[in-house]
């Protein structure tokens, strides 16, 4: 008896530090955001960051890269984890190794990389903004890669791939149709799950951009920091809404969708 | 069997088209793009630094870069400080993570405190960067909340010697990430511990600390040292939040690199892409031992 109490308390202690290492940051962060005006809570940090053009102009930079890269990525990984589940699953801890290398090379190193190949001729295309983009969203690619992969392959690997197509194309069904019509909305959750997490890590990321010299919202930050003080803790609050919409809603869908899943439509 | 067989028929547009080997090159242009997408945006960028590390001024091959990784005062210094940091996180990181972790299984904290540290966990996990270093500046920087309510009770953490703007601060900041992750990755193996395993040590009369010692312990160690490998991976590859917070006064590989980037700053450019490969030679050796760990805790834990 005596036993049991104590262990539960040593657990209360632990349970109380990992809540308060949570939240002080979080709240300090939300306290220092309200206190741009001296001697009274107001919104004028908010205020002033929405106000800012430089802000809507990379809030907007970073919306369009998010959209671009979610839109390819789902476009480039759908097809091939499906095609690879259907037909070449030997293939598969080789690519799952390959959808791992991120984590091995830092982006730091990936973006000295990318400058270093196509930043000089032949390709030289860190000469405008348009082109330096394409290096900017391959970047974001291979960042969200393992999770958007990973999400893909778990909603895979709980349908059975093979007799949904043979089925969808004994009756009928042309490929494009058991991809759109039959594949993706059997995979509505994992999608979904991957293109958030992928929004997340475009919103938030620093060194591609920087490096690269885009007006995203991380470049953005930096400045920010630099010479202001209460602005940047209202940045850091948006980030983390950012963060808890992206999460929150994967937990959402995750549990809502699994029902519908198991019949496809 | 004659599953297999149909499919080809079913999926090749002219059936009388035979041969595996045709079939199997079909195969293969699915994942081209793919192929494509890795090439250009990873493979290629990483050999370019990988041969220029190999090579001097000239063009000529040398290896005399990767001896200066050894040499030079500042890269050794660098290497030095990324790695203290990443296994100082760690290990904070790690400890308490699974002391939190073993709080909300086996210690019996209430359902909702799980669910609710879980969830919190999923979301500081992921948060790094740029508002890492903002939330802890407005937190514990010079003029931040804790700073300023700890200076109300009488007590100035600045003249006691902390900066935030330092490794100490770096490592608070870190832990973050970091202890999030341990919890995150080791809640499941812990919850995996048998009941059983428990009620026979303590049948056989072996005391908590005996089962902790030679049955637990043991059994988690794997995965407790794979996780911990998996934070130092995080840690030393992390840029932004550690530019944002020491703005440089503190050297590590990764600032090094962006500084090299942003200027040839050590005047030998080959030499700065061996920095680069060294990097990702520490990651690909932790990583590869986290994989090799992660395969030996499959044995008990599931």
């Amino acid at each position: 008896m005596n036993h049991k109490t104590r262990t539960s308390l040593w657990a209360w202690l632990w349970v109380i530090i990992g809540a308060l290492y949570f939240f002080v940051p979080m709240y300090g962060t939300f306290d220092f955001s309200l206190r741009m005006i001296k001697g009274q809570i107001s919104l004028e940090a908010y205020r002033v960051i929405i106000g800012d053009p430089l802000f809507q102009e990379a809030i907007v930079f970073s919306l369009e890269m998010a959209v671009i890269t979610i839109l390819i990525s789902v476009i480039l990984f759908v097809p091939t984890t499906y095609w690879i589940h259907l037909r070449l699953p030997k293939l598969r801890p080789v690519v799952e190794l390959i959808t791992l290398l991120p984590f091995i090379v830092p982006t730091i190193v990936l973006v000295f990389g990318l400058i270093r190949t196509y930043g000089g001729p032949p390709f030289s295309l860190t000469n405008t903004g348009e082109t330096t983009n394409i290096l900017l969203v391959g970047g974001y690619l291979v960042l969200s890669m393992p999770y958007m992969y990973r999400a893909i392959d778990v909603g895979l690997r709980s349908i059975d791939v093979r007799v949904l197509t043979e089925a969808s194309l004994s009756l009928g069904s042309s490929w494009w149709d058991v991809i759109l019509r039959v594949i993706v909305p059997n995979l509505r959750v994992a999608i979904l799950s991957g293109a958030l997490i992928t929004f997340a890590t475009v919103m938030g990321e620093l060194v591609l951009a920087d490096f690269l010299v885009r007006p995203a919202l991380g470049p953005y930050m930096v400045e920010i920091g630099k010479d202001r003080v209460f602005e940047p803790a209202a940045l850091t609050i948006f980030s983390f809404a950012i963060n808890w919409a992206a999460m929150g809603l994967i937990a959402f869908f995750a549990r809502g969708g699994t029902a519908q899943q198991i019949t496809g439509r | 069997m004659a599953q297999s067989k149909q499919t080809p028929s079913l999926l090749s547009t002219n059936p009388s088209k035979p041969k595996s080997s045709i079939n199997l090159s079909w195969d293969w242009l699915g994942v081209l793009p793919f192929a494509f997408f890795i090439i250009v945006f990873l493979i290629l960028p990483s050999s370019r630094l990988i041969t220029d590390s190999f090579q001097d001024a000239h063009g000529n091959f040398t290896l005399h870069n990767f001896v200066m990784l050894f040499e030079d005062p500042l890269i050794v210094k660098a290497y030095y400080n990324s790695i203290q940091i990443s296994v100082v996180t760690s290990l904070i990181g790690g400890v308490l993570g699974f002391l939190v972790a073993y709080a909300i299984t086996i210690g019996g904290a209430p359902g909702w405190v799980r669910t609710g540290l879980i969830t919190f966990s999923g979301i500081a996990a992921n948060f790094g960067g740029v508002p890492l270093a903002f939330a802890f500046i407005a937190t514990v920087g010079r003029t931040g909340f804790l700073t300023a309510l700890l200076n109300m009770a009488g007590f100035d953490i600045y003249d006691q010697g902390f900066s935030l703007y330092s490794f100490l601060g770096l490592c608070l900041a870190y832990n973050y990430f970091q202890f999030p992750l341990m919890l995150l990755t080791i809640t499941p193996a812990l919850e995996s511990l048998r009941k059983e395993w428990r009620e026979a040590a303590s049948n056989m009369g072996a005391s908590t600390f005996q089962y902790w010692k030679d049955i637990a312990f043991p059994i988690l160690m794997p995965s407790i040292l794979a996780t911990m490998l998996l934070l130092f991976g995080s840690a030393f590859g992390a840029f932004a939040t550690a530019q944002a917070l020491t703005g440089g006064t503190l050297v590590l590989a990764s600032l090094l690199i962006g500084t090299q980037i942003r200027g040839d700053t050590m005047g030998d450019a080959n030499l700065g892409y061996a920095l680069a490969v060294g990097m990702v030679v520490v990651m690909a050796f932790t990583i590869g031992l986290y994989a090799l760990l992660q395969r030996q805790t499959s044995r008990w834990l599931r």
